[in-house]
């Protein structure tokens, strides 16, 4: 129990100092750049990192229970082509986009299969799915651009929250990160999540299906990521085959930055959202600055490294004291 | 109340007008003017911009250089909504993408930011003008007459293009099939359309094979820098070195070696510094209110001397020019 | 996962494990040969010699590359970082040429080693001593590798007419018909997988993966085993990266990107288990071999350009399963002939 406490402690300690960074950046943003803090200025940048949020959702939950998807940006274009083809063909947009949920969801559950029924690592299995969703979408789409969509649909994508500057994009997000809290942390499905990554054979021992919330998970993500594409082609007002290409790393670091453990059983959605935040500010506020594209690739690379990093060696630093200071009452003694 | 404003703004039109009538004959000093290339990385947009950034010197413009590492659709969105923010007086953008990037551009022209493309369009509306480095018609169909000449009209035909969507090629190959409808044409098929996503390791592969699918292939058509260059260096080695004729678009630099050794007897192009220099003009005497934009509109471009803006705000830089081994040691671009 | 450890931690009965071993790569050569004579068959220009020769040419760096990753891999670690080392190099030896015409071509090969090796060593230390899970460490140093590439490169590429013709020869030059470039690649891969199968140090590889703490017990410097690991993975990334910059000749700030996947890609159809532990360079060589055979069986065939990434994705797919069902049936059987 008073493990669970520290444990507890140390996590929201995570948390609290990704909270302090983005404060931290907005502010020297705002100290070095006069065109930093308007209200339009964090309007835009939040908008960019909607696709990229969405889908960190999901990730989250899947990296908890010790499974990962790389395909997600995959799924992500095959969406797109298949709204815009579907569009190009006349059908009307809901069943459009209806349709791309439902690529989405059994991409989603074609990776979850062959984890759970094959027993295929994941990072393995969504590699491959990485090229073949990709492919998929250049069957479809080829190198066409289906464009020109309904202004309702675009605007659903590029516009605000009526009388606010809060993007659309973002107000979808902040609900579907609150319903992600509470699942994730207040029923008993959320926690079953933790105990499958923390200890896959004690879980099923204990009688949770860890086969099934694996596979509703590796559907989940893949709904996402349709959703992200909705997001992305209004967005954009451009279905296209490479949509969101890379994607996926961007995803993985912003969950891994805050502070879900790679191999399970740890991290909660706020560090998520928070370092999802936390990249999208550094990078609108080094564009701002014009400082150049490729510092920011080091810093992301940077951040991901100490998210890591520096806790660890805390925590090393810490045993080696108390160490030192037991060796040193032994002495006394 | 409502009707004083209105009386108002009918008398700010009519000031507006009044100034109009007197559009002022000269460059403004210090404008602020945002060059976009598609990617930074690219030896050919390093070029074009620093044409652009020459004009900017000659008439006291502040212009700076920003854009994304990577080609992709929507990574150039971030600069535009920085370029709004930064209250730049214009932007001049060679565009990733013909549709993604509308929206944003629109709210750029908005927020007063004058627009001019290069190089690659995007749809009409997001634009006043575009300086295109010859005309679309004439280069596609150059190629195909260039080729034409060097295997004897007759054989098996390809193109290595660069990404599946970009603007300018796709519109010069659509010129090229025109072309080859023509009667002289009739013993050539163009048997394929490979893409190098202007990446030169893919262009060096894609020319590998279709030179391995092809067994009658007698010619090759790259349209793009990257394409002719690394299409060229594989034929260098390769057993089909004066079996196979290359041509299309590439920098007398990366070509020199190629030409002399025989590889390539003929390729074309304009000066890529030529278009960024005219671009920047075009866009200054934009925000200058020298000109609107209205095609029969004329603008002085410095050392290139006067232009007049065409259809659809198309502003043509001049015809495009056949390097060879004669002349090829002029150039040094 | 237990399952597939058990053949690898039994190295002393070499009977029924190299029959099982054997077994895999059998299985890729058939494939192997099938993809290759089912192509030639409908058009024999791909086994032409300049046919062959550019397929070979095409999968040495990717070779190269899978014997770094291996060792890394059968430590249940990985390497997403070896796209970005390649880049890296490729450009910074394009630049020391570029300054120095007449550096001897072995220098340049020595520099690149010496420059993944200390990159490497970043890895090595963040995973060996800062206990930084590789997955995590490895993508934010290949952020970080590429960032610096990026700055260092600044909008500039190196051309092939800035190389000196000594170096290009060496990329395009050919040792009775075999390329320089696969020869070196084929000699790197036969030392480790010599190296991995009859050095203790070698077997080390395979004793961390399957169980760390049990290397431990055993008396394993499991830290150090670590360290060199990514070390060497870096070292050959160095390597690969001069081998890029001589094979292509037109090196930007974005050469090599996107191979990580494809490496990982190659050693996982080779049989090489992503658990750790298991498989053989032999297996990764070919499962490199093979995905580039069909990359170009599927150029050769014509088939239409957008179609290709597709199967290929499909076929990596296809590949991993086969191999986990045939396994888990080899198991079984195991189970039931210790039974009776």
């Amino acid at each position: 129990m008073n493990r669970f406490r520290s444990l507890l402690g140390g996590l929201l300690g995570w948390e609290f100092s990704l909270i302090i960074l983005v404060g931290a950046a907005l502010l020297i943003g705002g100290l070095l750049s006069p065109d930093f803090l308007t209200g339009s200025n964090i309007s835009f940048l939040t908008a960019n990192f909607s696709e990229v949020a969405l889908m960190a959702l999901a990730m989250t939950l899947l990296i908890i229970v010790g499974e990962i998807d790389l395909s997600v940006a995959s799924i992500l274009g095959l969406c797109s082509a298949v709204i815009g083809i579907l569009f190009a063909a006349g059908v009307p947009m809901p069943l459009a986009i209806l349709a791309a949920f439902v690529t989405g969801g059994l991409a989603g559950l074609f990776n979850g299969l062959l984890v759970t029924r094959l027993g295929l690592p994941s990072l393995a299995v969504t590699i491959g799915t990485l090229a073949l969703y990709r492919g998929l979408a250049y069957v479809l789409l080829g190198d066409r651009a289906i464009a020109e969509f309904p202004a309702f649909y675009t605007n659903l994508g590029f516009g605000n929250v009526p009388g606010t500057l809060i993007p659309l994009p973002m107000a979808l997000f902040a609900v579907l990160a609150i319903l992600t809290i509470i699942v994730l942390h207040a029923t008993p499905f959320g926690r079953s999540l933790y105990a499958i990554g923390a200890n896959q054979i004690a879980a099923r021992f204990a009688g949770l299906q860890v086969e099934r919330v694996k596979l509703s998970l590796f559907v989940l993500s893949g709904l996402m990521a349709a959703l992200a594409s909705a997001v992305y082609t209004f967005r954009f007002a451009s279905a296209r085959a490479d949509n969101a290409s890379g994607f996926e790393l961007s995803v993985i670091a912003a969950v891994l930055l805050g502070g879900v453990s790679i191999f399970g059983g740890r991290g909660s959605v706020v560090g998520t959202v928070a370092a999802v935040f936390l990249i999208g500010i550094i990078n609108g506020a080094l564009t701002i600055l014009d400082v150049s594209n490729e510092i920011l690739t080091i810093v992301t690379g940077l951040l991901l490294i100490g998210s890591v990093l520096v806790p660890n060696l805390l925590t090393h630093f810490r045993t080696y004291q108390q160490r030192r200071r037991i060796k040193g009452d032994s002495v006394i003694q | 109340m409502k009707k004083r404003i209105l009386l108002l703004s009918a008398l700010a039109l009519g000031l507006s007008t009044l100034s109009f009538a007197q559009a002022p004959t000269t460059i403004k000093k210090g404008l602020k003017i945002t060059l976009l290339p598609k990617n930074i990385n690219n030896p050919y947009n390093v070029i074009e911009t620093q044409g652009g950034l020459d004009a900017a010197k000659e008439i006291g413009a502040v212009a700076k250089v920003v854009g994304p590492s990577d080609a992709g659709a929507s990574s150039q969105v971030s600069y535009i909504n920085t370029a709004i923010a930064q209250r730049q007086d214009a932007l001049v953008l060679a565009a990733n993408d013909a549709n993604a990037l509308l929206p944003y551009l629109n709210r750029a022209k908005q927020a007063g930011v004058k627009i001019v493309t290069m190089d690659s369009d995007t749809a009409v509306s997001g634009r006043t003008l575009f300086i295109n480095q010859a005309n679309s018609e004439g280069i596609g169909r150059a190629q195909v007459q260039l080729l034409g000449k060097l295997v004897g009209y007759k054989g098996d035909i390809a193109v290595l293009s660069a990404t599946p969507n970009a603007t300018n090629q796709n519109t010069w190959i659509k010129w090229m099939q025109e072309e080859l409808k023509l009667p002289r044409y009739k013993d050539m098929k163009l048997v394929k359309i490979a893409y190098g996503n202007d990446d030169d390791q893919k262009s060096f592969t894609e020319m590998q094979g279709l030179i391995q699918a092809y067994p009658n292939l007698k010619g090759v058509i790259s349209p793009t820098t990257v394409g002719i260059s690394a299409g060229a260096r594989y034929l260098s080695t390769s057993p089909s070195k004066g079996k196979v004729a290359l041509t299309g678009l590439g920098t007398p630099n990366q070509m020199r070696a190629f030409v002399k050794d025989g590889t390539v007897t003929a390729f074309q192009l304009w000066n890529p510094g030529d278009v960024g220099y005219l671009a920047t003009y075009a866009a200054a005497s934009l925000a200058s209110g020298m000109i609107t934009g209205k095609q029969g509109e004329t603008f002085m471009a410095g050392k290139l001397g006067k232009y007049t803006v065409g259809k659809d705000g198309e502003v043509v830089l001049g015809p495009p020019y056949t390097f060879d081994k004669a002349n090829i040691d002029k150039f040094d671009f | 996962m237990t399952e597939r450890s058990v053949p690898a931690s039994a190295p002393a009965s070499p009977g029924w494990l190299s029959r099982l071993l054997m077994a895999r790569e059998v299985s890729l050569v058939g494939l192997l040969l099938l993809v290759t004579l089912g192509t030639a068959v409908i058009n024999p220009l791909f086994l032409s010699f300049g046919s062959v020769r550019d397929l070979l040419l095409n999968v040495s760096i990717i070779a190269l590359l899978v014997v770094g990753q291996t060792l890394v891999l059968l430590m249940k670690h990985v390497d997403l970082s070896v796209s970005s080392t390649v880049g890296l190099s490729a450009f910074l030896t394009g630049s020391l040429f570029v300054a120095n015409p007449g550096m001897p071509v072995p220098l340049a090969l020595l520099f690149g080693l010496g420059l993944g090796a200390v990159l490497g060593s970043v890895n090595g230390l963040l995973v060996a001593y800062g206990k930084v899970p590789a997955l995590v460490a490895t993508l934010g140093t290949l952020y970080v590798f590429r960032g610096i590439t990026y700055a260092v490169v600044s909008g500039g590429q190196i051309n092939a007419s800035n190389l000196p013709p000594s170096f290009l020869g060496f990329g395009t030059g050919s040792v009775l018909g075999v390329p320089n470039l696969v020869l070196l690649a084929v000699a790197v891969l036969i030392g480790f997988a010599f190296y991995l199968r009859s050095y203790r140090g070698g077997r080390e590889y395979y004793a961390v993966g399957s169980n760390s703490e049990a290397a431990v017990l055993a008396g394993i410097n499991v830290t150090r085993r670590t360290m060199t690991g990514f070390v060497l993975s870096g070292a050959i990334a160095g390597l690969a990266g001069v081998l890029y910059l001589a094979r292509f000749g037109t090196v930007d700030a974005t050469a090599g990107a996107g191979l990580e996947l494809q490496v990982i890609a190659a050693a996982v159809v080779g049989g090489v288990s992503i658990n750790g532990g298991v498989g053989t360079l032999l297996g990764a060589g070919l499962g490199a071999l093979l995905l580039g055979v069909m990359g170009s069986a599927l150029v050769t065939l014509r088939a239409p350009g957008f179609y290709q990434q597709a199967i290929q994705g499909a076929l990596l797919l296809a590949a991993i399963s086969i191999d986990m069902l045939v396994s888990r049936r080899a198991a079984k059987r195991l189970q039931e002939e210790r039974k009776s």
